[in-house]
Parts: structure tokens; C-alpha cells; sequence
């Protein structure tokens, strides 16, 4: 892993080519009680053979981006989406249903939580990931049954020939999520997204998981966009990382530097808020929640949780600025202390 | 000496029968834990990690006679209580309580908070003065306004109704607090709130918690000793600095390396476990983790090891326990 780390690091540059790039995404619901803004206002570029990785607590809108990226929200009238998903340079927002059936599982695929709510009861496992290259690569039956023992042999599931016509009860969790993996790689995907992939299984298994992930990574060269809401996670397995809070991208930078100098106060208080091993150090808290998205503070989302917070916070939205190379957040203070210098 | 264990257990087992099928009169059984060995002393915090199915839910649910152990003695505060009749059992429930891992499970929808606190004051008859004093009491302990006793569930988040699961457990001012998961529902900073509220009531009341939790950061900051459990038993049991310092469990150790570390710059080394683990319907002879252990021997296979003192406090159930210890002095 050590060696991965090492290995990463050299290999980002700025010239590598952009798979996707969301350009000010924001998805509405409007829903009786109001609108809620789950995703307001978010951007980022996801490169090739690069995981980014997005990280935020439960209700801050990671997941929604990631399905109206996917194209899984934004059908429906009460759901508003606005702003640029390009994908390889191509504007994709506004694609017909065809267009994007042929999108979905080619050239971008989703792995979900929850490997036992992903795959179909009475299927096997190995129709399912035929599935994929008969229908996207016109492939016959035998050649795409092939190829899922292929996938299962290459995810680390041990006597595939067999398993692949073994349903999914008969397998266990771990071997099931490694089956959904299998399925989202089988027509060699640019795009994988990674939806809190591990947060279902046991340490353990998150480690084989985790591990399977990367080596794939290096294999296929996709690109990943892995949400989670474990940072111990998120400094195992990406490049580069955004925080998230009450649908805003908060802060935006390489793994290293994140962890090293964390801008935000968000992110610093998520930071000292888990445990470390080995220390017993008292936890240092963000007091209250995060903001009801009916109706979210005008300002910043964060201040009234912010032990920073300036009349500013209240009136203005901050920008997400660059503050130092590849590292950006958006917060107030960074002009403050700009302008204290 | 003595006189300090509130809880102990002894070759406590618990097996679930099995139906096996329509016809068959075979009947099979789910070891969900077997044969445990356990003392808790007043006032510690004691922790048991372990996957998904290896027995430390049931474990705690057996201590507070919520289930009913197949074999084994229970005794609490030098009292046995295994085989407590009812009523006799509800008196001394008031000295035992727990707290659950769903926030949102755990408190009836239909009542107002204050009922959901009062509930067990109620059962042991206090006055109605008495219990409204005492809600009042807790709920200003776990920090949530007074004003909001007569709200319902539902008007609350997920970190507030942990607050008031808590604020129930301790109505009825226990000694001993089982805490299965208290944390696992919850976000990362939200679990910090509870996780501090836990330590600060735990000095305010001298409680004790056996503390049960996948999540061995979590387990290792609120612990003062901690327990490893695999497959219903239990392989390594240690004061918490000492488990993080000197692991010896070949289990313990592939664990802790898989606890991913917020950290981008530290390059550990991870021991990666095969396969997954084996059902506790049929568990291997032996030692049960020698399937998936990389210094398994003959020996493993046939034979069960002993679950003992290796070190000062150090408990540990491994044939090879004092080579790795004499490794790790090397």
C-alpha cells in the first residue's frame, strides 16, 4: 500500500484526461413542504486512473450527486436538475433515456451499499453479469457467460466456474458485493462510482474489499468516484477528496494534503471528531446537526455550527477558491487570514 | 478484590436450535456463543469487538437475562442470577439496563419522550412527582431541553434520540449499563457527542458499561479493557492500551491491521485474512479460527485452546501465545 501511495502521487498530473466533469450541478426535490436543495451548487473533475473520493455525513447530498450523474434522478417532475454533467468532453445532462441506456453499464457503472438489495433473487449470479456484454457488446450467451467467469475469477471469488451458476443467497455478503463489483466492471467501465461500497460489511471484508478496489484501479485505469462517509476509508483508497456539507462541496484537495492541513472548519472538526487508535484523547465535538435542507441557512451552511462563524457567514454564500495549489475551500476565514498576511 | 466484580459469567453458552427441515427430527444448533468466560469490575468500561455474528450481541442480551443462557452461571454484585424467577429478576432489573443501537427502533412512536423516560419509573412505582423531577433531572444530563418532553420520536435526529435512549437507561440509576452499538447509527460527529456524554455520565453515576461495538477505535476510546471475540468465544481479552501495543491473537492482529486509519501518510502493513468467517451452525474443530489463521499447525486443527493468562491481565486463547509473545520481546 505503501507502495501504491508512493506510486499515486507521481502520477498526478495535470495533463491526464478529464472523464467527467460536473459543472455547478444542482439537484431540487420540490416536495409539499418546499423545495429541498440536496445538491446545490456543486463542481468537480474526476481524471483517469484517479479515485475521488466524496466524503460527507448522511443527508449531505454525496449520494444524489452521484445518482444524477448516473442519470437516476432528474426523470421525475418534482426533480430539478440543473448545471453540466460532461462526460469525456460530451454534455450528457440532457440526454434521451436511449442515450443514456447506453451510457449506463458501458461506459459508467454504480456499485450501491447494499450488495443483497443489488442483485436480482432469481437470477444467477452469472446471468447478471452477462447481462452487461450481451447487451452493450452484442455478445452470445456462451462468449458473455465467459466473460462472468472471467470477472468473478478476477474479483477474487474462488472456484468461479461453479459459482457462476449459484444465486445470490448462496452467497455471503462479501462475495456478493465482489459479484455486484464484477458486474459493473464487465464491459470495462471509464467511469466507476462507488456508492459507500463497504459500509454493509466487516472490517475484514472491507479490507479484501478495499484491496480489490485499488488493484482494479491499477489494472483498468477507470476512473472512481468512491462515496463514503469513513475518512479512514477515504485516506486508504483516494487521490483526491471533497467535502461535502448540506449540499455544498466545502473543501476540495489532494488526499495528503487534506488530512496534513484540513482548511475548513468543517472539515477539521470532522477530523478531530473520530477516535484515533491508540489514543485516548477526549473527542472534540461539532456541537448540533446538520441544517434541515427545507430550509437551509442563507450563508454558509455551517455557521451556525461553526466556532468561527462572522456576521459575513450569515449574510454570504462563500466561494470554493483555490488557496493553495490543487487545494480549495470555501470558507471566509481564508480571505480573513489572506488579507491578515 | 472480589468485592470489585459486578458482573461475572462462567461457561456461558447459548445455542439456538435449528430446524433442519419438514421431516427430519435432527436438530440442529446455532452456537452463538460458547462458552464464555467473563469478569467485569465496578466501573470499568469494558469492550467487546468482534464481526457481524460472532456472538457479542447475544452475549450482552444473556448478562441482562433478556435471553436465556443453554448453560453457564451469571452473577451480578456476587448474586446468581441465572435462574432468577420473574418477579425476583424485575427487582434487581433496576440495577441492569441497556442501550440499543437503533435510535429509531428503540422508542415507541406514540409517546411523548417524557412517557418513553418514564416508562420505567412507572413499573417501579415512584410517585408522579417523583418521575416528573427525575425526567427533568435527565434530561437536562443528556442535554436536551426541557421544554421538548412532551414531543414525539419522530421530531427528533438520530444523536438526540440516542440521548434519550440513554436518558431511559438511566432512570432508574443502574449500576451496569449494556451499550450494544450505541454508536453505529449514528454520523461522525454526532457519534463523538454520544460517545463523550457516555464517559461523562459514566463518572457522574460510577457506572459500569460493557460497551459492544464493530468498530475498534471507537471501542479502544471509551474502554478501559477490551475483549476480542470470534465465533461465539472469546480469543483475546486486555487492557486497551495494551491490546493496541501488544496484540498476541493472530485474530486480533489481522483486525486492528484492517481498521482503516484516517491517516494518508502512515504506510502499515495490512495482514490480510482469507475467506470469511465459517458458520457457527458448523464450526471447526479445534480452534475455531485456524482456517483462516496463517500460523495454523496440526495441533490447531485437533485440539481447542485454552483460554488463559498469558501475561499480567493479558487473556488469551492460542496454542502459540508464548512464542508471539517471545517474538515480540525479540
Amino acid at each position: 500500500m505503501n507502495q501504491n501511495r508512493e506510486h499515486t502521487e507521481k502520477e498526478v498530473t495535470p495533463l491526464k484526461e478529464v472523464v467527467l466533469e460536473v459543472k455547478d450541478l444542482k439537484t431540487h426535490f420540490r416536495t409539499r413542504k418546499g423545495v429541498v436543495k440536496a445538491v446545490d451548487g456543486v463542481s468537480f473533475k474526476v481524471h483517469k486512473g484517479e479515485t475521488f473520493a466524496l466524503v460527507g455525513e448522511s443527508g449531505c447530498g454525496k449520494s444524489v450527486t452521484c445518482m444524477t450523474i448516473m442519470g437516476l434522478i432528474g426523470r421525475k417532475k418534482n426533480e430539478v436538475v440543473s448545471g453540466d454533467i460532461l462526460f469525456k468532453g460530451r454534455n450528457i445532462t440532457n440526454i434521451s433515456k436511449e442515450e443514456r441506456r447506453k451510457l449506463r453499464g458501458k461506459n459508467m457503472s454504480i456499485i450501491f451499499q447494499d450488495p443483497m438489495t443489488s442483485l436480482n433473487p432469481v437470477y444467477t449470479v452469472g446471468t447478471q453479469i452477462a447481462e452487461m456484454p450481451i447487451i452493450h457488446e452484442g455478445k452470445s450467451q456462451s462468449k458473455a457467460k465467459e466473460i462472468a467467469v472471467n470477472m468473478l475469477k478476477k474479483v477474487g471469488i474462488p472456484s468461479p466456474d461453479k459459482r457462476v451458476d449459484e444465486y445470490p443467497h448462496q452467497f455471503s455478503g462479501g462475495m456478493r458485493q465482489r459479484g455486484v463489483i464484477g458486474m459493473s466492471l464487465a464491459c470495462n467501465p471509464e467511469l466507476l462510482i462507488a456508492d459507500e461500497p463497504t459500509t454493509a460489511l466487516d472490517v475484514t471484508i472491507q479490507a479484501q474489499i478495499l484491496e480489490l478496489l485499488r488493484k482494479l484501479k491499477e489494472d483498468t485505469k477507470s476512473a472512481i468516484i468512491m462515496i463514503t462517509h469513513d475518512l479512514g476509508v477515504v485516506a486508504e483508497v483516494s487521490d483526491f477528496v471533497g467535502v461535502m456539507y448540506a449540499g455544498t462541496l466545502v473543501e476540495k484537495a489532494p488526499v495528503k494534503d487534506l488530512f496534513k492541513k484540513p482548511l475548513h472548519p468543517y472539515t477539521r472538526g470532522l477530523l478531530k471528531s473520530i477516535p484515533k487508535p491508540g489514543s485516548k484523547e477526549r473527542l472534540t465535538i461539532i456541537e448540533g446537526q446538520p441544517p434541515d435542507l427545507h430550509n437551509a441557512p442563507k450563508g454558509c451552511k455551517f455557521y451556525p455550527r461553526c466556532s468561527y462563524a462572522m456576521d459575513k457567514c450569515r449574510e454570504e454564500m462563500p466561494e470554493l477558491i483555490e488557496i493553495e495549489k490543487g487545494h480549495k475551500s470555501a470558507c471566509w476565514l481564508n480571505e480573513v487570514n489572506k488579507n491578515g498576511e | 478484590m472480589e468485592n470489585n466484580i459486578l458482573v461475572e459469567v462462567k461457561n456461558l453458552k447459548k445455542y439456538f436450535p435449528i430446524k433442519s427441515g419438514v421431516l427430519s427430527r435432527k436438530k440442529n444448533y446455532l452456537k452463538a456463543v460458547d462458552g464464555l468466560n467473563l469478569k467485569i469490575y465496578r466501573g470499568e468500561t469494558i469492550g467487546l469487538v468482534g464481526e457481524s455474528g460472532c456472538g457479542k450481541s447475544t452475549t450482552g442480551r444473556l448478562i441482562l437475562r433478556l435471553l436465556e443462557p443453554t448453560e453457564g452461571k451469571i452473577f451480578f454484585d456476587g448474586k446468581e442470577i441465572t435462574n432468577l424467577e420473574k418477579n425476583q429478576l424485575k427487582a434487581m432489573r433496576k440495577d441492569f439496563q441497556m442501550v440499543f443501537q437503533d435510535p429509531y427502533a428503540c422508542l415507541n412512536p406514540r409517546l411523548s419522550i417524557k412517557s418513553i423516560i418514564e416508562e420505567p419509573l412507572r413499573t417501579h412505582k415512584y410517585s408522579p412527582s417523583e418521575r416528573k423531577k427525575t425526567v427533568e433531572d435527565l434530561l437536562k444530563k443528556v442535554g436536551i431541553p426541557k421544554s421538548y418532553m412532551d414531543r414525539y420520536p419522530h421530531e427528533f435526529s438520530g444523536g438526540q434520540r440516542q440521548r434519550i435512549g440513554i436518558a431511559r437507561a438511566l432512570a432508574l440509576n443502574p449500576k451496569f449499563i449494556v451499550a450494544d452499538e450505541p454508536v453505529a447509527a449514528l454520523d461522525v460527529s454526532i457519534q463523538a457527542q454520544i460517545l463523550n456524554l457516555m464517559s461523562d455520565l459514566q463518572d457522574e453515576f460510577n457506572l459500569t458499561y460493557l460497551f459492544i461495538a464493530h468498530d475498534l477505535s471507537v471501542v479502544q476510546y471509551i474502554s478501559d479493557r477490551i475483549g476480542v471475540m470470534y465465533l461465539g468465544s472469546m480469543v483475546e481479552l486486555s487492557g486497551s492500551q495494551e491490546l493496541f501495543d501488544y496484540t498476541i491473537h493472530p485474530y486480533t492482529r489481522a483486525l486492528l491491521s484492517a481498521i482503516p486509519i484516517p491517516d494518508p501518510e502512515i504506510g502499515k502493513k495490512q495482514i490480510s485474512l482469507e475467506g470469511e468467517i465459517p458458520s457457527p451452525i458448523n464450526p471447526p474443530n479445534g480452534c475455531r479460527f485456524h482456517t483462516r489463521c496463517p500460523y495454523a499447525e496440526k495441533l490447531c486443527m485437533e485440539e481447542r485452546p485454552e483460554f488463559r493468562e498469558v501475561k499480567k491481565e493479558h487473556y488469551v486463547a492460542c496454542h502459540f501465545a508464548e512464542r508471539f509473545i517471545k517474538e515480540q520481546e525479540r
